[in-house]
């Protein structure tokens, strides 16, 4: 297969003409946004789709046979069918949250409610109960490690994890040992975002498989910055924000394999995901409605799919490729730098394009106030990552994380920054 | 660098937060809180040592940022010979000075010594928490004394 061409800084000034927030100065300088990790930048294209919405089709979707009701479901669904060819999806496995966190709550008290009792026989394979083991990761984002806490606390089941290896890597050698016949669900995330590792999910899936278990995938550093085939993949869920891939706050995904959603008990009920209602008792749609209930967040997920043609437009493999240039360009700049420890893999080794690093004798919240000062953004503190940090005996880190917008010049202003920290802190000695 | 960075960190900030005056925690004290920041991991342990309502000395250990750090240490210079309600005017006093944007408060340099060069706090909100940790251990630590009475 040939591979696609990556961007490069020409084109990548073009595209970030799209970005209004990006065209401004902080301190004096002009911005360098190395923060998409956290959350990214919206193209115009996404902002007039939302506001487009507001201006022609706003009303409620699925209720009502006027005109604007009909555009505005179309609209609504049209999105869905968007995002779902733009993770190797079907439709109705494509399921609106407001977040990621929301997605991996939703599974986990689907499950939650079938160990109760909740959605029949159809349910009995989500039914968690003692001895049962729940399978995570050392270096999850605490959305993928606090609600499987509760998970396993509600229905007596095990939390175990995956250890994390020096280097960042999942100890795949432990993985075969905790993998067992009681291991009910695996949970990881396909891109650290604190390391930048892309964990393997081919190894981890056929591990699962051999048991039985199910596999849950938190893709929220995958789907905004790789070619995502989630049924390639063969994961039974996934989960992935709108706000790190172009799109507003307030839309999320969760995918699931379309013969589990429709045995999954719902989490949040009401109305819009029920079939008959009595006052006793009520019947539910199949997925994705089934998890859809109430008033549903169609201006965001119309501007999710705007954000989705934005990226398919540049071309995935393309930004996928781009952000790998950056991401070694980060790491061999921040390696070279005296009392400076990149967290998870070094130089050399395939990554995403973000770098998390650790600076002797300097806080990260006074490194990234040194680096906002020369207008760069970056994120301090523990990235919601609280075990990985401990792991590599730290509290907190400083991460530089790239996008299709960001140049080359923006890795080496954060690189050329960095390497001022230390002499500015008096940590030289 | 920007006149703002250096009003954030001057050299009397820098130097405290290597420094850290009564770093190091005694066997026993009075009242002992410990803080904790969630949003960046940054901890602090203060001690309290007084004598018939009066402030002997603070004792401290955390690890955070040069801002935790020298505003710590800052305060253990601060302390010493204050009585409970003057330390608890100092803190309001403190904290209004983090909370004024930059504009400063009335009677800082009297009444919070040294510490007032972490005025520049007050300009990055996001570094105003940090800034506090130490003070909201001693008051902590206050209400402690108060309680056992």
């Amino acid at each position: 297969m040939e591979l696609a061409t990556p961007l490069a800084d020409a084109e990548v000034l073009r595209l970030r003409r799209d970005f209004p927030a990006l065209n401004q100065q902080v301190h004096g300088r002009d911005l360098v946004y190395l923060d998409s990790g956290a959350t990214s930048q919206k193209p115009v294209s996404v902002l007039d789709a939302e506001r487009s919405f507001y201006e022609h089709e706003n009303s409620a979707v699925h209720r009502g046979a006027h005109t604007l009701a009909a555009n505005a479901t179309e609209l609504f669904e049209n999105a869905r069918a968007t995002v779902a060819r733009f993770v190797g999806a079907r439709e109705n496995e494509i399921v609106w949250t407001s977040n990621a966190t929301e997605g991996l709550n939703l599974i986990a008290y689907g499950m939650s409610n079938a160990s109760l009792g909740r959605g029949g026989a159809d349910a009995a394979r989500f039914v968690l109960t003692e001895g049962d083991e729940i399978l995570t990761t050392e270096g999850e984002h605490h959305a993928n490690l606090v609600p499987w806490q509760e998970l396993a606390a509600r229905t007596g089941a095990t939390l175990r994890h995956i250890p994390v290896a020096d280097d960042g890597t999942l100890r795949m050698d432990e993985a075969e040992r905790l993998i067992t016949g009681r291991t009910k669900l695996v949970t990881f995330t396909h891109v650290s975002n604190v390391t930048g590792v892309l964990n393997p999910v081919d190894d981890l899936v056929r591990m699962a498989r051999a048991v039985g278990a199910l596999v849950v995938l938190d893709a929220c550093q995958s789907a905004p910055h790789r070619v995502l085939d989630l049924a390639a993949l063969d994961v039974d869920f996934a989960v992935f924000s709108g706000h790190k891939m172009l799109a507003p706050t307030g839309i999320g995904v969760l995918y699931g394999r379309a013969e589990l959603l429709d045995a999954l008990p719902p989490f949040l009920t009401g109305g819009s995901m029920i079939t008959t209602v009595t006052l006793e008792a009520s019947g539910y749609l199949p997925a994705p409605q089934r998890f859809e209930a109430g008033t549903q967040k169609v201006s965001q997920a119309i501007a999710l799919a705007a954000a989705v043609d934005y990226l398919s437009s540049v071309g995935m493999d393309r930004i996928e490729r781009w952000e790998s240039e950056l991401g070694a360009r980060l790491v061999g700049g921040f390696s070279a730098i005296p009392g400076v420890r990149v967290l998870g893999p070094g130089t050399g080794v395939h990554r995403a394009g973000l770098v998390s690093v650790d600076v002797d004798g300097v806080h990260a919240h006074d490194v990234g106030q040194f680096l906002d000062d020369r207008g760069i953004a970056v994120r301090v503190g523990h990235h919601c990552a609280q075990p990985l940090h401990r792991r590599f005996g730290v509290t907190a880190s400083t991460r530089a994380s790239a996008y299709l917008y960001n140049t080359t010049a923006d890795v080496d202003a954060a690189i050329d920054a960095l390497a001022g920290v230390r002499a500015f802190f008096g940590a030289s000695s | 660098m920007s006149g703002d960075l250096a009003g954030l960190y001057q050299q009397v900030i820098l130097d405290h937060s290597r420094e850290k005056h009564g770093f190091g925690l005694a066997p026993t004290a009075d009242a002992s809180s410990h803080q904790l920041n969630p949003t960046c991991g940054d901890e602090l342990t203060l001690q309290l040592h007084a004598t018939d309502g009066v402030i002997g000395s603070v004792t401290w250990e955390g690890a955070g940022c040069s801002i935790s750090m020298a505003s710590a240490s800052l305060l253990h210079d601060l302390a010493p010979g204050l009585t409970y309600d003057e330390a608890r005017e100092r803190i309001a006093l403190f904290r209004e000075l983090m909370q004024s944007r930059g504009a400063g408060v009335e009677d800082e340099d009297e009444l919070l010594g040294d510490a007032i060069v972490l005025e520049g706090v007050s300009k990055y909100v996001a570094r105003v928490k940090c800034a506090m940790l130490a003070w909201v251990a001693l008051e902590a630590d206050l209400a402690q004394l108060d309680a056992a009475h």
